[in-house]
């Protein structure tokens, strides 16, 4: 089922929920809404559900606006966070309620619900266990009770708010993988709330970022990492070190010091702000651009060692993390200064009320260093 | 340490205390010397021997003075036998009706956002804070001979106080609050998403209450409907009022055993008194059944 999503705004008394959103979902994708609390992200997958109604705009399914018609009337799979399942029943009767409620015309013979759930209970693994109460499960099974219940009426379009968020990590990461192929397998339109970006990034086709009500940027999981659209996508994906620049004829300039190149064609000039993640930041050889630093810290996280390195000059705090088998490793030591290759960096307009002289037009653009190359 | 107590059966030498609750140990910090404990525990009980255990174990006592055969007399007099059956019948209208409306309350005020819900949710406290003398006054001063709708009612040919309808009326009042009071921690910590879903997957209004809601809160409606039933069977106050003590057919158990206290009539009085004892046992026994079976489910309400 297609879905497109045009111009919707909610209002909840002052807080502007939803501000003029547009999006187009195609049939089968698997789309995440990714954002921080508060970003609207839920509001907008109940909007689509039914549980919520816009002040304004359209949803079609299809070529239906169903922005107005209520929740049961539009045929959608909702898997609530802490899952909902009715108590009282059985795994078996909560996957069958949706077809038991039909009206007598719809509903399937006994023996035909019968099939259907025993079908649904086989595909989400749980064959076995349908005469079980919710309580005698674990959490990762009743999360999968929710979508057999969910995929049995059949919907148009699957929903899930915050699917693993009741999950411990472990379970997180088998469920997350075991979805991906159920989805594949099965085709059905599915849209999944997150604030999990990791989660967001493993599952889905198309990720859509959202902050204070409005869309940031959509896009496949290598578009929004490798080409953040703006500044608060770079942040929140894998977090940012922010420092204050001028751009002088491709010249990203850190007070005298050139910190890193810009691309040919690049049109920035004037004051930016250069975005690199804690990842991106290596030692550089004695010749190459970079920022100087002194090490503050180093501290091992298992797989990842993390450094803490003030800025010659200005003194702020940028953090680094490297694999702990990277040859830079026992580089860093504190209180030695070293400087720092700006591996992969996203240059913005510094905040635009701040300095007004700045010459670059949003969206802004992307420099990757490549003096390596050049260098041969 | 940990080993002994994950396994003490087989290596048979952990200390006793290791298996037990840690705050039973004898030297925990937060227990009390051993007499302090016993005399605390001692006061406890002699308060609840003295003061509820005595008077009834008294009111089955002094009922029974006479013998089996007076006490069975008692109760099958036609003016005790009458009183009986007006308890049961206000209870059983009044019950009911409380059951609905406390039910739409709760739905309402868990359910829904709307303007002056505190409002609502204070004055279905309201029975508990006013005197239920105050409340059948109430129903006087509306529906009284000299009341506010009396003449009307004159003419009419309807008669509500001192009749069974004020009797109901006065029992619906103050045992509004029972039913209500139960179900809404109880369905506000259920929240709406179990009826969303239900709604979801295409259930209609009445599909969702019959086969979601009310299983989901049936333990907690019935615990309220017991505290409900029990309350209205015992009410004195607001039903003295409105009764207006008719002999045979306005009298309510507990009027029936004021009006035999005041004649003297001793073991008529403690008759009846032990039969509504009895309900209120039986009531007690039903509640702690309910709590130690659907604990769980009522927690909510124990919580709040």
């Amino acid at each position: 089922m297609n879905i497109q999503i045009r111009d919707i705004s909610k209002q909840f008394g002052s807080f502007r929920a939803l501000d003029r959103i547009d999006l187009d979902i195609a049939s089968g994708e698997l789309i995440a809404l990714l954002g921080p609390s508060g970003s609207g992200k839920t509001t907008l997958l109940r909007m689509i559900a039914g549980l919520e109604f816009p002040d304004h705009g359209r949803i079609l399914f299809g070529d239906q606006d169903i922005a107005l018609r209520p929740i049961r009337e539009r045929r959608v799979g909702f898997v609530f966070q802490h899952y909902a399942l009715f108590k009282h029943m059985t795994v078996f009767e909560n996957v069958a309620f949706g077809l038991r409620v039909r009206g007598r015309k719809q509903r399937p013979s006994e023996h035909e619900i019968r099939r259907k759930v025993l079908e649904l209970i086989e595909l989400v693994q749980l064959s076995g266990l349908e005469s079980r109460y919710p309580s005698q499960l674990s959490g990762g099974q009743r999360q999968r009770v929710a979508l057999a219940r969910a995929l049995a009426i059949d919907p148009r379009v699957l929903l899930l708010d915050e699917p693993f968020g009741a999950l411990d990590a472990k379970v997180r990461k088998e469920l997350r993988r075991w979805l991906r192929e159920l989805h594949t397998r099965t085709g059905y339109t599915t849209i999944f709330v997150t604030h999990d970006q990791e989660e967001a990034l493993e599952l889905a086709d198309r990720v859509v970022i959202m902050n204070r009500g409005a869309i940031e940027q959509v896009g496949s999981v290598d578009q929004v990492y490798q080409h953040p659209a703006t500044p608060f996508v770079f942040d929140f994906l894998g977090g940012a070190n922010v420092i204050e620049a001028q751009v002088r004829e491709r010249c990203v300039m850190h007070g005298e010091t050139e910190i890193a190149r810009l691309p040919d064609g690049s049109q920035a000039s004037g004051a930016v702000d250069v975005y690199v993640r804690p990842g991106d930041l290596r030692i550089a050889e004695a010749h190459q651009a970079g920022i100087d630093v002194v090490v503050t810290g180093v501290q091992r996280t298992g797989p990842l060692v993390r450094a803490a390195a003030a800025l010659a000059g200005t003194g702020q705090i940028l953090s680094i993390e490297l694999p702990h088998l990277h040859h830079d490793v026992p580089r860093f030591v504190t209180n030695e200064r070293l400087r720092l290759r700006l591996m992969q960096f996203s240059v913005y307009p510094r905040a635009v009320k701040a300095s007004p002289s700045t010459t670059i037009a949003a969206p802004m653009l992307i420099g990757r260093e490549r003096s390596r190359s050049r260098l041969g | 340490m940990t080993h002994s107590t994950t396994q003490p059966a087989r290596h048979g030498l952990a200390p006793a205390f290791h298996s037990e609750n840690p705050l039973a140990r004898p030297n925990s910090a937060i227990s009390e010397g051993t007499w302090t404990q016993r005399i605390l525990i001692g006061v406890a009980l002699l308060y609840l021997l003295g003061f509820l255990l005595l008077p009834l174990i008294a009111v089955f006592a002094e009922a029974l003075r006479n013998g089996w055969e007076t006490y069975r007399q008692a109760l099958l007099d036609p003016d005790a036998l009458a009183a009986i059956r007006l308890t049961l019948l206000a209870a059983g209208i009044a019950v009911p009706l409380n059951l609905v409306f406390g039910l739409a309350a709760a739905w309402a005020i868990t359910k829904f956002e709307f303007r002056g819900k505190s409002l609502l949710v204070s004055l279905i406290d309201l029975p508990f804070s006013v005197s239920p003398v105050v409340a059948g006054v109430i129903y006087i001063l509306i529906f009284g001979r000299h009341g506010w709708a009396g003449p009307w009612l004159d003419e009419h040919d309807i008669k509500i106080v001192f009749a069974l309808p004020g009797i109901v009326l006065a029992t619906v009042f103050v045992t509004f609050p029972f039913i209500a009071r139960e179900l809404i921690p109880l369905m506000q910590e259920q929240g709406m998403d179990y009826e969303q879903a239900s709604l979801s997957l295409g259930a209609n209004g009445w599909q969702t209450f019959w086969r979601v809601t009310l299983p989901s809160i049936k333990w907690g409606l019935l615990y309220g409907v017991l505290l409900c039933t029990a309350r209205a069977m015992g009410e004195f106050g607001a039903v003295s009022v409105v009764s207006g003590h008719i002999r045979g057919q306005t009298n309510t158990m507990p009027l029936h055993v004021e009006i035999l206290y005041n004649e003297y009539q001793f073991a008529g009085a403690f008759a009846v008194a032990s039969l509504l004892a009895l309900f209120a046992l039986i009531t007690l026994a039903l509640k702690s059944y309910l709590e130690w079976r659907h604990g769980d489910e009522l927690s909510a309400i124990r919580r709040h």
